[in-house]
């Protein structure tokens, strides 16, 4: 009994299990959705959707569908470090969407136009995002402008600047950029024979393991140093970390600017790869900032679970695309995962729930003790 | 049964995860009695409060009003029957003004909703005439004092018609002329058959206007006694469990060099557009211990924030150890010599999420002990440092030095935060209100260390607004109204209403500081 209660209270016990629950909530209520769309094909089709590449058989064709949703996830994953080092900082980064914006465009333009190495367009698409950072940290830090506002408008600031300088590099017939792999395969991120491992894919790179490397490093920076010591007291409480002389102005720029770098860093681990072109006519912002908000969520606002996490959003999503057409209009994939994306927020929500009941259980068990020892002790002095 | 009680708690026990916050408590309220409530902190006085207000289910025990057993699901339930609180803290719309406050929630209004302001300010003059609670009725409460403030508190439960009124620490705020005008409003409201449960740890209080008391201790009932037959030192012997010296035991003060240097500061407030602090001047010299003595909200605090830099000066100038730190970060200020005890502990002093040990390297972790060159933290380093300063200072806590702040009480929270001051064996000693909301043993302790702090040579900076305190530890006094010092005092040769005249405002005298 005693273990049970005390294994509930762990912390990250506690965070699996609530983060599990969200998800098999998702897919019910999405599951349900399909229902009412068409009955005949929901259980097929959801599924397909949890299925994802498992609808290969055992081989090199799985492994290399495996290795196209670690490809996306890497973004995905820097996307809700940048999200989450902000999140204890007690800011709310949601300009990380623009920041992988500026990313994108930084690493595009410098391996198309300028013909850079992979390594020049990665740290160029951390400094943009960087940039990105500091702008909405600054307001925030000296002209007390929120995050959130400053985030907003900097997204579609940055989204229309890189469209403009991203047509000056961009196919002649089509308005996706140019294919960078013909153009300056030195951009292209070194894959260190890991695509061999996964069914020849090409374009599992170097990003995973960057990814990986990058959530550790994060982790430590907040649990082990002075400065994760520093950010960590801000965001709990401003007005301490002032009174001990924290800056805590600096502190709110720093953070920004590291979440920002961390974002413009996610653009270049997917561009860089190649996999993907940047549409220059697209008028909305990607949704791979956004999701990375969900994943950290989803990951308890924690960098390690943020790697489980954001691997499961982008299963998911690439999941969708298994969905028979024939049944569902194609934006059915979309909206499953978006359902269950959604129900990732409510992840922390469920904790508090769950420590309330705790908490009153052992109430009652404290009361009935109590009430023992009460018995006993009049029981001894007779 | 031969007398009339108006409310009864009988054999009230409540329990929490690991603690059993009231243990069988009878506490039995007689119609028009003013009933004392007297405890340290801790001691169970506040579930009480919540169990009479629904707030909490007691696991055990009932409640009676007038001889029926009632039910008491929440605080709703509790106004339906009568029993009205003032809240140590008002609950005032600052905005509203007084009438506005009072009929807030049981607006008098016709059939088309239009408020009847004009029955509601008959009534409440009605009210304060008959209770000689004086008030101005459309005056807005953030430009009334304090103590109108709380007699409009007061008419709020009377135009409720409450029976039972609870006072939760009220003098706490007041000066000593206006707790004598509360003691005889409380006695006019109980010849008039209101019954009173006063809750406070003021002894000469109680005695003062108490007909019995009831004295809890870690959540069991001592007992209740018949004030006219009983001592404070009785009553607080009870309250403790052992004796305890009001009196500080102290050595004449040995001034050395001035350590703090306050010239002509001005500091601007946050609040209205007056400086809070107007051109003030004062020295502390080594080994002695000045008090700031005033009311709340007189500039105390924006002064503090002066000298610690949480704000920034207008005009003048700080100076410490000789060196001008007007414009000096907080954290140069930290390092060269300056100790600040905070007002709120919870605010400035604590992050309540971290744990004890990260909460005692706050000022010092930024230093070689504990940080490594590149940068990481020296988790054995703060743990030995942790454990160092538990068993000196006796901070008790559920699981040591890994013990989240939030879940320690408030007086080993703020054993926390003077063990951290105090080991960086600072010059000058800031101590806001060191004892605020403390129990008699922690406040008997920490004053004990205060002037420890003075006989080893420090320099000492007491703000205060409880007189017992300011009589009893520094060695001067200097009164602060209106952001100004209006004058200084020998506490051996003051008197409290002389102070109290001087923390009002009636009186004020040139402050000459040659020493």
């Amino acid at each position: 009994m005693k273990t049970k209660s005390s294994l509930l209270k762990n912390n990250a016990v506690q965070s699996l299990l609530c983060s599990l629950i969200c998800v098999v909530l998702g897919l019910l209520i999405g599951y349900i959705v399909l229902l009412f769309i068409n009955p005949n094909g929901a259980g097929k089709a959801i599924l397909a959707v949890i299925k994802n590449f498992f609808f290969y058989p055992e081989g090199p064709a799985r492994a290399k569908y495996f290795g196209g949703t670690l490809v996306k996830a890497a973004p995905l994953v820097m996307c809700s470090l940048s999200i989450l080092f902000a999140y204890k900082v007690g800011l709310f980064n949601i300009g990380v969407a623009g920041q992988y914006v500026a990313g994108a465009g930084a690493c595009l333009y410098a391996g198309l136009a300028w013909q850079c190495p992979w390594y020049v367009c990665l740290l160029l698409a951390v400094a943009a995002g960087a940039v990105f950072g500091a702008f909405s940290g600054v307001l925030k830090a000296y002209c007390n402008v929120n995050e959130v506002i400053s985030g907003i408008m900097l997204n579609w600031i940055g989204l229309y600047t890189v469209n403009i300088l991203l047509t000056n590099v961009k196919e002649d017939a089509s308005p996706y950029t140019n294919n960078l792999a013909s153009f300056n395969s030195s951009a292209i991120l070194p894959t260190l024979g890991l695509d061999k491992l996964f069914g020849n894919n090409q374009y599992v790179t170097i990003a995973v393991p960057l990814a990986i490397l990058a959530a550790i490093v994060i982790a430590v920076i907040l649990e082990k140093t002075k400065f994760g010591y520093e950010l960590k007291a801000t965001g709990n409480n401003k007005n301490a970390a002032k009174y001990c002389g924290m800056r805590e102005k600096q502190n709110i720029i720093v953070t920004l600017i590291i979440g920002g770098g961390l974002a413009g860093m996610g653009a270049a681990l997917l561009y860089l790869t190649g996999m993907e072109q940047w549409s220059c006519s697209q008028s909305s912002v990607p949704g791979m900032g956004f999701n990375g908000i969900a994943a950290a969520f989803l990951g308890c606002l924690d960098p390690l679970g943020s790697l489980l996490s954001s691997f499961f959003i982008q299963h998911i999503t690439n999941g969708g695309g298994y969905v028979d057409k024939t049944m569902y209009c194609s934006q059915i994939s979309d909206l499953i995962s978006s359902i269950i994306i959604y129900l990732c927020g409510f992840v922390l929500f469920l904790r508090e729930f769950i420590n309330s009941r705790i908490a009153k259980a052992e109430e009652r068990k404290a009361e009935l003790a109590i009430g023992k020892e009460a018995e006993n002790a009049v029981g001894g002095d007779e | 049964m031969d007398e009339q009680f108006a409310i009864e708690m009988l054999n009230i026990t409540k329990i929490f995860p690991g603690i059993i916050a009231n243990d069988n408590i009878t506490l039995q309220l007689k119609k028009g009695e003013i009933h004392a409530l007297l405890g340290e902190n801790g001691a169970g006085k506040s579930t009480l409060m919540s169990v009479l207000f629904g707030l909490y289910q007691p696991e055990h025990g009932i409640i009676k009003k007038d001889g029926v057993e009632v039910k008491i699901n929440d605080p709703n339930d509790a106004n339906a029957l009568g029993i009205g609180m003032v809240h140590q803290h008002f609950k005032l719309v600052e905005c509203f003004s007084v009438l506005d406050n009072i009929i807030l929630g049981v607006e008098p209004t016709n059939k088309l909703g239009v408020l009847k302001k004009d029955e509601a300010r008959k009534r409440i003059l009605e009210l304060s005439e008959k209770y000689g609670l004086h008030v101005e009725p459309d005056a807005i409460i953030e430009d009334i004092t304090v103590g109108m403030q709380q007699r409009t508190e007061i008419l709020k439960m009377l135009y409720r018609e409450n029976e039972i009124l609870i006072f939760d620490e009220p003098t706490a705020v007041l000066t000593p002329q206006e707790i004598d005008d509360l003691m005889q409003i409380m006695k006019n409201l109980a010849a008039e058959g209101k019954s009173i449960l006063f809750i406070s740890h003021k002894l000469n209080e109680i005695m003062a206007v108490a007909d019995r008391c009831t004295v809890l201790r870690k959540g069991k009932c001592v007992g209740t006694v018949e004030t006219k037959n009983t001592t404070a030192e009785e009553l607080s012997s009870m309250m403790v469990g052992r004796n305890v010296s009001f009196h500080v035991d102290k050595k004449p003060a040995e001034p050395g060099d001035v350590v703090l240097e306050v010239e002509n500061l001005t500091v601007a407030s946050r609040l209205h557009k007056n400086d809070a602090v107007k051109n003030v001047s004062f020295k502390v010299r080594k080994g002695e211990i000045v008090c700031i003595a005033g009311i709340d909200g007189n500039g105390q605090t924006e002064l503090v924030y002066g000298i610690t830099g949480l704000e920034h000066a207008k005009s003048g100038s700080v100076k410490l150890n000789g060196v001008d730190i007007t414009n000096a970060s907080i954290r140069k200020r930290n390092t060269s010599g300056m100790s600040h005890i905070p007002e709120d502990r919870h605010k400035h002093g604590l992050v309540l999420d971290y744990s004890l040990e990260y909460n005692l390297i706050l000022q010092t972790y930024f230093g070689d002990e504990f940080t490594d060159k590149a940068g990481f933290l020296k988790r054995k380093a703060i743990r030995e440092y942790a454990d160092k300063l538990i068993g000196m200072y006796d901070i008790r806590s559920g699981q040591g030095a890994v013990t989240s702040a939030r879940s320690m009480s408030g007086g080993n929270q703020q054993k926390a935060i003077i063990a951290r001051e105090i080991d960086k064996s600072p010059d000058l000693l800031v101590a806001v209100q060191p004892t605020r909301g403390l129990d008699v043993g922690a406040i008997e302790y920490i004053h004990k260390q205060l002037i420890a702090q003075r006989d080893a040579g420090k320099a000492c900076l007491l703000i205060s607004l409880e007189l017992d305190e300011v009589m009893d530890i520094p060695d001067r006094i200097l009164v602060m109204y209106e952001g100004e010092i209006v004058g200084e005092f020998d506490p051996k040769k003051t008197t409290e209403d002389e102070l109290g005249l001087y923390m009002a405002g009636a009186k004020r005298s040139e402050v000459h500081d040659e020493n």
